[in-house]
């Protein structure tokens, strides 16, 4: 397997990235869940929200650097027995996931940093506020954060779905190309 | 001639009114943030947590030769909710506590003033937070008046109290422990004495 893609396949570093995205954003979504569920004496009150916070910039570095990887590094073709509908359709689901994704982080960046507090990403380092101060900033970025997850997680799910109908319906080369397989 | 004539009438205006009542009207002032509503609670038993509302409006009037009839009235914006730190202020103004896109105002307005000497006195008035309202007593200390240096003139109080945020119906304080079952409140506030002629044409 190549690194970059080739004309036909995807390359290691977009495999990669792919699954890497799609863990972490459905940790993420859980972990987000769980976390705002739990009772103040609950063991994960404190750890759970550093968790997700530190992961959650992780994930927004990472995504940019996909999104980054996306524009410098052709896709390849796309597979021929698609329609032009699919195509137009995979590619916007694509570019809505990717738009999407970024506006979770940074809706959640901007609750934790409403106030001017940074951002601490485990011991590793912080991130400072940038955009802080608007007025009730923490409760609008927060429902939007928690909104935008929702509607983002529909299409993951319909991004899955569909992809593996091409892979027991179509019997398609659409799962097994992310999956770095012939 | 004519400022001096203006100024002239305006004296003779608020002369009449003093003749008229004793009972003075103040604004709270909230523009100049002299006016402060703050709360404490106890972290865990360990620790004295601070926080405040920063948006409010209100007014009192108060009458020297009748202080019975003082009256108070304070309309907090619970939205502005700010313990210096977002996520808890987050919290706090969601549905597990305050819920103020539901109850985004809470009000006090008292029903009774009884001046106690040495400038101590107790108001009792009508309390609506989470849109349960009550009956609370608050212990009030006369701070100072008179003439600030730009021509206004000024009264300040302090007023303290306690509350159960559990019985305004805020059930999530019960889960953050006994320590923080009690919720003190300390209302710091500065009225502006408003200008007699106002007072009569209203």
């Amino acid at each position: 397997m190549l690194i970059k893609n080739g004309q036909h396949d995807f390359g290691l570093i977009t495999i990669l990235l792919h699954w890497l995205i799609a863990a972490m954003t459905f940790g993420l979504f859980a972990l987000g869940l769980w976390m705002t569920q739990l009772g103040y004496y609950d063991d994960w009150y404190q750890k759970a929200p550093t968790l997700h916070e530190g992961i959650g910039i992780l994930f927004l570095i990472i995504l940019l650097v996909r999104i980054i990887w996306r524009w410098v590094n052709p896709l390849p073709q796309p597979i021929p027995t698609l329609k032009r509908w699919e195509k137009l359709g995979s590619h916007l689901v694509h570019s809505m996931l990717n738009i999407l994704l970024l506006v979770i982080a940074v809706s959640g960046y901007l609750v934790i940093t409403a106030k001017g507090e940074p951002v601490q990403v485990f011991d590793l380092f912080s991130v400072p506020a940038t955009l802080s101060g608007f007025s009730n900033q923490e409760d609008i970025a927060g429902e939007f954060h928690l909104l935008v997850a929702w509607i983002m997680m529909v299409l993951a799910v319909g991004h899955a779905l569909a992809a593996f109908k091409h892979h027991f319906i179509n019997k398609d080369a659409t799962l097994k190309r992310i999956m770095g397989m012939k | 001639m004519r400022k001096l004539y203006i100024v002239f009438l305006a004296g003779l205006i608020s002369l009449m009114a003093t003749n008229l009542t004793h009972a003075e009207n103040y604004t709270i002032d909230t523009k100049g943030t002299h006016a402060f509503i703050q709360f404490k609670t106890k972290h865990l038993g360990f620790s004295w947590l601070h926080g405040q509302f920063n948006t409010f409006s209100g007014s009192f009037s108060y009458d020297e030769s009748n202080s019975s009839l003082s009256k108070v009235d304070v309309e907090i914006d619970t939205r502005s909710l700010d313990s210096n730190h977002a996520k808890r202020d987050k919290h706090l103004r969601s549905g597990a506590y305050l819920d103020v896109k539901v109850f985004p105002v809470a009000t006090f307005n008292s029903t009774s003033f009884e001046e106690l000497g040495k400038g101590k006195a107790v108001l009792k008035g009508d309390f609506t937070l989470h849109g349960v309202t009550k009956n609370i007593t608050l212990d009030v200390e006369h701070v100072g008046h008179g003439y600030d240096p730009w021509g206004g003139y000024r009264r300040g109080f302090t007023a303290t109290t306690t509350i159960k945020p559990a019985e305004f119906g805020l059930k999530e304080m019960v889960k953050l422990g006994p320590h923080s079952e009690v919720v003190f409140l300390e209302l710091a506030i500065e009225g502006i004495r408003q200008a007699y002629e106002q007072k009569v044409f209203n």
